[in-house]
């Protein structure tokens, strides 16, 4: 764990409590089981509002605490142990730092205040396809008299049904492919020729494909600037990942618990079944693992917090490790449970398929392994 | 390949002609959509069970058993043929999947183990896929420590009557039979108290309760044993000597487990070359992501590393495959392979890959997430992962056991 200050040593205590006591697992179970079409439950999310966790990385002027990023991951661990669901990333977390990053003093003030307050629900739209591929970004928004038209389709978004504004990646000039010609829109998710199909995905969280057909916007819902967009999307995405990667070690750091907990408890052969030491062996590789993986956390939000040159490196490097560390402890979790772990009542399976769907969010390993070779020129 | 004798080549002929008169074509492939569930839906039912009755009638769900207990009586070569000439145009076999545990479990070990009496009465209605099989072996203290399971049976006179509770019992719920494992002495050392009884499930003394299963369905059960009766004539071997005899089933149980089963007779799309359609690939026809390319190519190399094993111990063999300590082996390695295919399928389908059900997914897409989940279950059941190994070592490397237990 980093040296936290003592602010951020409160925050972690309070988000460890709540999320405890309010948003367990049991929270996220009836959920799924009441088949809420948004993913998540409403006073969850004003909770999380109440405390002020949508103002994490906003200044102050515009209604937030502005404590950085690494604070906001130690909220992100702590909701990801439990698998509360809410739109805290997409919105205050990726939502806010598209704004911070290429947002003009107007759509600073204009936005951020109800990205605080919780009135708008903002979310990054970017993958078009099966894959997370932010190089191949074909919307087009064709020039208008007075704006753009936007036709395409984003595929998975975050949040997708919840979202009332759309931080939409699209293509204004050249073809999929090209580094040049990307522009990012801001724009509500309300707007004529938008349709939303809302998903129904194993983690039973809220993602939607979103078609854009003829949606007219005006130049003002630019984000960042025209046709030059490549650097401030992969900037935003970064901090994305980033954040998911707290979120993801926070998942895999409860599935070691409750793994190590039933080594101590589960009885075979007349002893604890953590006593055979092909179990213990694999508990000790996994903690090993979680340590290794909370450092690449922890560095990656430090890094953008301190604004290091190496901010992307490491970003990858913590999506990727935090994704190993949770795909294999996920896998883990099943097997040392052996029956119980197979079944709907127990919670494994949650953070099963949690851990496949995090794992492809923002990039999966492959990704991030092909990016770090990238950005190390070979 | 081995040649052919004359009278292997006609058996091969009268296969085919028998097969075009009996195989309704519209069932073509269709074995793994009409048999999903362990039971016939949809509109082919009829023709599904038509398939059954002929398929039975002939013996030839159970083409190895001896034909005067209801089975084909075939050698291995002439069941080779059938199995390929069924490959061939897409029939299958729906007896092994009705049977539950039947036909690859239950059934081999009577042949081994029953009395005249017992094969004659129970081996026939299995060849025919009418009467369903589960296995009542675990208990909630009783998994991988099998040997320390307390549901007991008492001695009262013309019967054996149950008390106690088994736990995930595939299967229970649709079943007629079960074949369990039952304390008949207690004070003996566990594994010798033991006793393998079959009893009749549909009776007043035994209630199933279907536990849910993180792919969604309910295939196992709870079940509990309230003064359940057992008729005498149905103890399989001796009295308390049934920890052989379910031992010996579980080696069944993993011997028809160690290959890729095929009950499905259609064939799918080979791995790679789905990764293309989802991923894309270069001019060369190299996938479009290095990493996931060659992780692929791993996955290949293991799946035919598996299948030449199994063709190496069956040649071996000369064909005659004992179930044996290498079927241990067997069962990790296909365990592996097939575990690690859903992890890449799942991936490869990227986004696609995250369906649970409704519009924005296809109907291959959310199998794909359903058989990863409920393909978890396969380093668990039939003796788990960690216990094959500890077969392994022990018995094949004849390590002494406290290496592996602490
Ligand atoms: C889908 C499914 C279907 C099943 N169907 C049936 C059925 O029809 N009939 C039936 O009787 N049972 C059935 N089972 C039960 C299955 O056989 C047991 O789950 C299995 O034997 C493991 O027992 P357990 O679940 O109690 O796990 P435990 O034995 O408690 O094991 C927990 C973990 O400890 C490990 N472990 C235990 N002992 C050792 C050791 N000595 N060394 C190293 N590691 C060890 C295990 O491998 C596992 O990872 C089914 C299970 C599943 C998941
Ligand atoms: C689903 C399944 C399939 C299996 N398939 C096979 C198979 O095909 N072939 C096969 O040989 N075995 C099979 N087994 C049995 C398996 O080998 C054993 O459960 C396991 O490997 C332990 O070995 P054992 O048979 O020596 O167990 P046991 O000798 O019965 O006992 C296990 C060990 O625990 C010790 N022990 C027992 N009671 C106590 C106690 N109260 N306190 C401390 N220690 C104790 C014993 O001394 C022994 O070392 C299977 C088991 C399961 C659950």
């Amino acid at each position: 764990m980093a040296a936290l200050t003592e602010e951020q040593t409160m925050i972690k205590d309070q988000a460890q409590a709540w999320v405890t006591e309010q948003a367990p697992v049991a929270k996220f179970r009836a959920m799924r089981d009441s088949g809420v079409e948004q993913g998540f439950q409403v006073e969850t999310w004003q909770a999380m509002v109440d405390m002020g966790w949508t103002g994490i990385i906003v200044p102050e002027q515009y209604g937030g605490s502005d404590l950085g990023y690494l604070t906001f991951g130690i909220v992100l661990e702590e909701t990801g142990k439990h698998l509360t669901a809410s739109p805290l990333l997409a919105s205050a977390l990726v939502g806010a730092s598209a704004l911070l990053l290429g947002g003009t003093e107007a759509q600073k003030q204009a936005w951020l205040p109800k990205v605080v307050d919780g009135s708008e629900i903002l979310t990054l739209a970017v993958d078009e396809g099966p894959r997370h591929a932010p190089n191949v970004i074909a919307l087009r928004a064709e020039k208008t008299a007075d704006g753009f038209s936007l036709t395409g389709r984003k595929t998975m978004v975050l949040e997708g049904g919840a979202a009332t504004t759309l931080i939409v990646a699209t293509r204004t000039s050249g073809s999929a492919g090209d580094a040049g010609g990307i522009t990012v829109f801001l724009l509500p998710a309300d707007t004529a020729g938008i349709s939303r199909q809302v998903l129904k995905t194993a983690d039973s969280r809220g993602y939607a494909n979103i078609d854009f057909e003829g949606v007219i916007v005006g130049e003002d819902a630019i984000l960042g600037e025209l046709d030059q967009g490549a650097g401030l999307l992969t900037d935003i995405l970064d901090r994305g990942r980033a954040g998911l990667a707290a979120e993801m070690l926070g998942t895999a750091a409860q599935a070691f618990a409750m793994n190590l907990d039933y080594l101590k408890t589960r009885v075979q052969f007349g002893q604890v079944i953590g006593a055979f030491q092909a179990l213990g062996h694999r508990a000790a590789i996994l903690f090993s693992e979680m340590e290794l993986a909370r450092s690449c956390v922890e560095a990656a939000l430090q890094g953008i917090d301190g604004e290091v040159p190496s901010q992307a490196q490491l970003c990858s490097l913590s999506k990727c490790q935090a994704g190993a560390f949770l795909h294999h402890m996920s896998n883990e979790l099943i097997q040392i449970h052996g029956g119980i772990g197979m079944t709907d009542d127990f919670d494994a399976g949650f953070y099963l398929k949690r851990a496949r769907a995090v794992e492809g969010a923002y990039g999966n390993q492959a990704f991030h392994r092909n990016r770090y070779a990238q950005l190390l020129n070979f | 390949m081995v040649e052919l004798s004359d009278e292997q080549e006609a058996f091969r002929q009268s296969v085919r002609t028998w097969l075009d008169e009996n195989f309704p074509p519209r069932l073509k492939g269709k074995g793994a959509e009409l048999l999903g569930y362990g039971e016939y839906t949809g509109p082919l039912q009829d023709d599904a069970s038509l398939w059954q009755q002929r398929l039975g009638g002939k013996g030839w769900g159970t083409p190895t058993w001896p034909s005067q207990y209801g089975g084909g009586g075939l050698d291995h070569i002439q069941t080779k043929i059938l199995h390929e000439e069924m490959n061939r145009i897409g029939a299958f076999n729906p007896i092994i999947v009705l049977a539950g545990m039947g036909v690859t479990m239950v059934g081999p070990t009577i042949l081994e183990y029953g009395t005249e009496d017992q094969k004659i009465r129970h081996l026939p209605p299995m060849c025919r896929g009418e009467i369903r099989w589960c296995l009542g072996y675990s208990e909630p203290n009783a998994g991988s420590d099998l040997a320390s399971l307390a549901t007991k049976a008492e001695d009262q006179g013309d019967s054996w009557v149950v008390n106690g509770q088994k736990v995930w019992t595939s299967g229970a719920d649709i079943s007629q039979w079960c074949g369990a494992l039952v304390r008949t002495d207690s004070k003996a050392k566990k594994r010798n108290g033991i006793s393998f009884l079959m009893l009749k499930m549909d009776q007043p003394g035994i209630e199933t309760r279907p536990i849910k299963l993180i792919a969604g369905a309910s295939p196992f059960c709870e079940t509990f044993f309230t003064d359940a009766r057992a008729d005498k004539t149905d103890m399989l071997g001796n009295l308390n000597d049934g920890w052989s005899v379910g031992k010996r089933l579980l080696q069944h149980e993993r011997a028809s487990q160690t290959g890729v089963r095929n009950t499905g007779g259609g064939k799918s799309e080979a791995l790679q070359d789905m990764a293309k359609r989802y991923v894309g690939a270069d001019a060369e026809g190299r996938l479009d992501d290095a990493d996931l390319r060659l992780r692929l190519a791993n996955h290949l190399m293991d799946a035919q590393a598996h299948g030449l094993t199994i063709s190496r111990i069956a040649a071996e063999a000369r064909g005659n495959v004992e179930v044996s300590a290498s079927a241990s082996i067997l069962k990790n390695s296909a365990t592996h392979v097939a575990q690690t295919q859903s992890e890449l399928t799942l991936e490869l389908m990227g986004h696609s890959g995250l369906g649970w059900e409704g519009e924005g997914f296809n109907d291959a897409e959310l199998a794909t997430v359903r058989n990863w989940l409920s393909g978890k279950a396969m380093s668990i059941y039939g003796g788990s992962f960690e216990v094959q190994n500890n077969i392994i070592s022990k018995n094949i490397l004849g390590l002494p056991e406290n290496t592996q237990k602490g």
